[in-house]
């Protein structure tokens, strides 16, 4: 079938860069220039995390992901757990009820066996934590230089309660903004053991489900607009996206944002923002204002959404925009980064 | 330019490089003190680019701080 | 953190900010050098919080946005080859040369790798022997001494597969090509702490009084930047042109001597070009003779390699302030953030990268 590519946002590179995988502007403009317009359809651009779509009188929501970390194993987790938990949030962040997940695996010829039962295992033990079951799976292998040790992609299905619409169709000026826990703990502890800038932390990984954070929310008699996990480019990455795929505004309060000290030092010695540092366990919720506080004592009642915090509001001014509102009451513009964030010393 | 940040010296090693573990907060780091043999365990450094650059003088950093801080007016 | 969270003292901020308006009779237009204090200007939204006739301008502090698009060229066709390891500060990988940069090289399959310290580059020279390692070598006078200790280190070691591309860069020459200008409106200067902690202030004392403008070195923290701005503005009111030094905790006036020592030993001092700016004489350093054999430029042979800046560019005036962002023609068409021309624009508190982020989320 043939199809016009039109490119609405002139690419600035005719390859793929490392920055198209950051998170950040140049991923989205690759989407807006590539795979949306060629895949154009109404589950596609309600631009969730999950799809929902609707299949034999049931809803369903469908989402696949995959895992490329580096290192395999980090302070706090491993591909395995990642590969499972990131599908498992995707689905939870779409209001549904996770229930059945693929695993297609591509593995690098020369990868030790042993390496791979690990990461089974981690896999296995995240799906028995979120109650799901991998039902599907798939495995290749290529050669060896081809493939940098494991990728894994995971597929998931869940289901979604009738009228339930959540996403940032839904956002609207004076809802509240919440986060379920601490900013920044898997982008520090995957970068304590990379080589070139190891450090000794006891920051570990927060990657984790958040299936039991959302339905805490959606059964609690709250206002859900919007769920989000926080995953690569950090809070900065999920506000971004709502401020701009519902053309509202976004304020914060620095101090309101928790981050654990271990991580803002780690930040500091770095020069990385921690706003921008990828989360692996973290939900951003979008709430009706009123019912902010309800929405973070049911947050805070469950021992992963203890550190949870409101941090700000959705607004009317300057749509599509997010503004942080700094500890001396000045204001800066909490941008998009156009790639990954890198350790600086300038 | 110039980013540099104070942390808290733990161990020093004899040696070219006087590499050491500096403390930041929470995290430890190995940087070299070769651009400062005076420093030792306890001592505050900064340090910019994996080096050691200067001594905090702690003396002067609390009398900064009072000033910094305006709890008088002048 | 210990000697940072308390210069950070929301309330005591507030309370500077009310000194400096007490103080304040009349307009003044202050240049903070450094990129660090920029980034921290820009972190803690300082001049949001100054009076309105003070006007903090952004100079040509950072050593990685005024890298001559030569330089940059030469890092990119060094990085390319097969058996070359690049190392570099994560600042320098977005930087566009003529026509690429490395995050373009590493995705082409160059192996680029962003270290924390110029000694992690020799580490990766040492585990490496059948490769070139190349490292980056930019800076202020700050970082010289750490990228002068790899050389030697690697010396030490005997190691044949370690070299630097040089780019650095010197405050005082910029200062006196800023000041020296007949469009010249900055009153005061902010000099940079941490290349002030290297070599100590003796050097800004002529500058001061040749061009009779008060040089205060600054730390980084928003009281830090608050005290010096104050003591600059009391200079200025007061009609004195001296040199102060607001971040005495670290900064001697002679500056750190074994710094001081190795940077000698391994460096001199050469013309540079600046980024959107052009030569400025005895404005950077290159490797010894002595040390030649880790000279990067020398062994791969790219003494010829590297583009010209681009003509629209008109960086310098921006960075004197004497130009705006939104006055130069090249400014949102032929240059913008993601296209950037010049030092301005490559830098993301570059006055032209941070003018127009602004001006985009109509906050301007």
């Amino acid at each position: 079938m043939d199809f016009q590519l039109q490119c609405p946002v002139p690419l600035r590179h005719d390859t793929i860069q490392m920055a198209h995988g950051g998170g950040g502007r140049a991923m989205r403009d690759l989407l807006e220039a590539v795979m949306l317009p060629a895949f154009r359809n109404p589950a596609l651009e309600a631009r969730h995390d999950a799809a929902v779509v609707e299949a034999g009188g049931a809803r369903l929501a469908f989402t696949t992901d995959t895992y490329v970390v580096r290192p395999r194993f980090f302070p706090g987790g491993d591909i395995g757990e990642l590969a499972v938990y990131g599908t498992v949030n995707d689905l939870a962040m779409a209001g549904a009820r996770p229930l059945f997940l693929s695993a297609g695996m591509v593995l690098e010829e020369g990868l030790p066996i042993e390496e791979l039962k690990r990461v089974v295992e981690s896999m296995r033990r995240a799906a028995d934590r979120c109650g799901v079951t991998i039902v599907t799976g798939d495995t290749k292998v290529v050669d060896r230089g081809k493939g940098d040790g494991i990728f894994i992609n995971t597929a998931g299905i869940g289901l979604v309660p009738e009228g339930l619409a959540l996403g940032p169709a839904s956002v609207r000026p004076g809802d509240a903004v919440l986060v379920s826990g601490d900013l920044g703990r898997h982008g520090v502890a995957v970068m304590s053991v990379r080589e070139g800038i190891a450090f000794q932390t006891a920051v570990e990984s927060d990657c984790g489900p958040l299936h039991g954070l959302a339905s805490a929310l959606l059964e609690g008699g709250v206002g859900v607009r919007c769920l989000r996990d926080a995953t690569r480019g950090g809070l900065a990455a999920v506000l971004n996206e709502i401020a701009t795929d519902a053309k509202v505004g976004v304020e914060a309060r620095e101090e309101a944002i928790p981050v654990l000290p271990g991580v803002a030092g780690a930040c500091e010695l770095l020069g990385l923002d921690p706003f921008y540092v990828a989360c692996e366990g973290r939900m951003v919720a979008f709430v009706a204002g009123a019912d902010a506080p309800r929405a973070l004592e049911l947050l805070r009642g469950r021992p992963e959404g203890a550190g949870a915090a409101l941090i700000g509001e959705v607004t009317e001014a300057h749509p599509g925009t997010v503004v942080l509102r700094t500890p001396l009451g000045t204001r800066r513009v909490l941008d998009l980064l156009s790639g990954e964030q890198l350790p600086r010393i300038c | 330019m110039c980013l540099g940040i104070p942390g808290r010296v733990v161990d020093v090693e004899d040696g070219p490089l006087r590499l050491a573990h500096v403390a930041f907060g929470d995290v430890v780091k190995e940087v070299s003190l070769a651009f400062v043999p005076l420093a030792v365990p306890g001592d505050y450094v900064v340090v910019h680019a994996g080096s050691g650059i200067e001594i905090i003088d702690e003396e002067k950093a609390g009398r900064v701080l009072e000033t910094l801080r305006l709890m008088e007016e002048p | 953190m210990r000697y940072l969270d308390e210069y950070r003292d929301p309330a005591a901020a507030l309370r500077w900010v009310e000194r400096i308006r007490a103080l304040v009779t009349r307009p003044w237009n202050l240049m903070e050098v450094c990129g660090g204090q920029t980034h921290s200007i820009v972190r803690f939204g300082i001049d949001e919080l100054l009076p309105e006739g003070v006007r903090l301008i952004h100079g040509p502090g950072c050593p990685v946005c005024v890298t001559p698009v030569e330089l940059v060229d030469k890092a990119v066709a060094i990085a390319a080859r097969p058996e070359v390891i690049f190392c570099s500060f994560g600042d320098m990988l977005r930087v566009p040369g003529s026509a690429s940069d490395l995050f373009r090289v590493r995705s082409a399959g160059g192996d680029v790798r962003v270290v924390y310290s110029p000694l992690d580059a020799v580490a990766v020279a040492r585990e490496n022997p059948g490769r070139k390692v190349v490292f980056f070598a930019v800076g202020f006078e700050t970082t010289a001494p750490a990228n002068a200790l790899s050389v030697k280190e690697a010396a030490r070691l005997g190691l044949d597969n370690y070299s630097v591309l040089v780019s650095h860069v010197l405050v005082p020459p910029a200062l006196e090509a800023v000041l020296g200008s007949p469009a010249r409106i900055v009153d005061g200067l902010l000099a940079a702490g941490h290349v002030c902690a290297i070599m100590g202030t003796g050097e800004y004392h002529p500058i001061a009084a040749r061009h009779r403008v008060p040089i205060v070195v600054t730390a980084f923290e928003p009281l830090d930047l608050l005290q010096g701005i104050h003591m600059t503005l009391k200079q200025l009111e007061e009609g004195r042109a001296e040199v102060e030094n607001q971040y005495d905790r670290l900064v001697r006036p002679e500056g750190n001597p074994a710094a001081k020592a190795v940077i000698d030993e391994v460096f001199q001092v050469t013309d540079r070009a600046w980024r959107g700016i052009g030569v400025i004489p005895m404005s950077g350093l290159r490797l010894r003779e002595s040390y030649a054999a880790f000279d990067a430029e020398r062994i791969f042979q790219v003494q010829d390699v590297g583009g010209p800046e681009s003509p629209h560019c008109r960086s310098g005036e921006v960075l004197q302030g004497i130009l705006r962002p939104q006055e130069c023609p090249a400014f949102g068409t032929l240059c913008t953030p993601d296209n950037p021309l010049g030092a301005t624009m490559v830098s993301g508190e570059g006055a032209c990268a941070a003018y127009y982020r602004y001006r985009r989320h109509g906050l301007a």
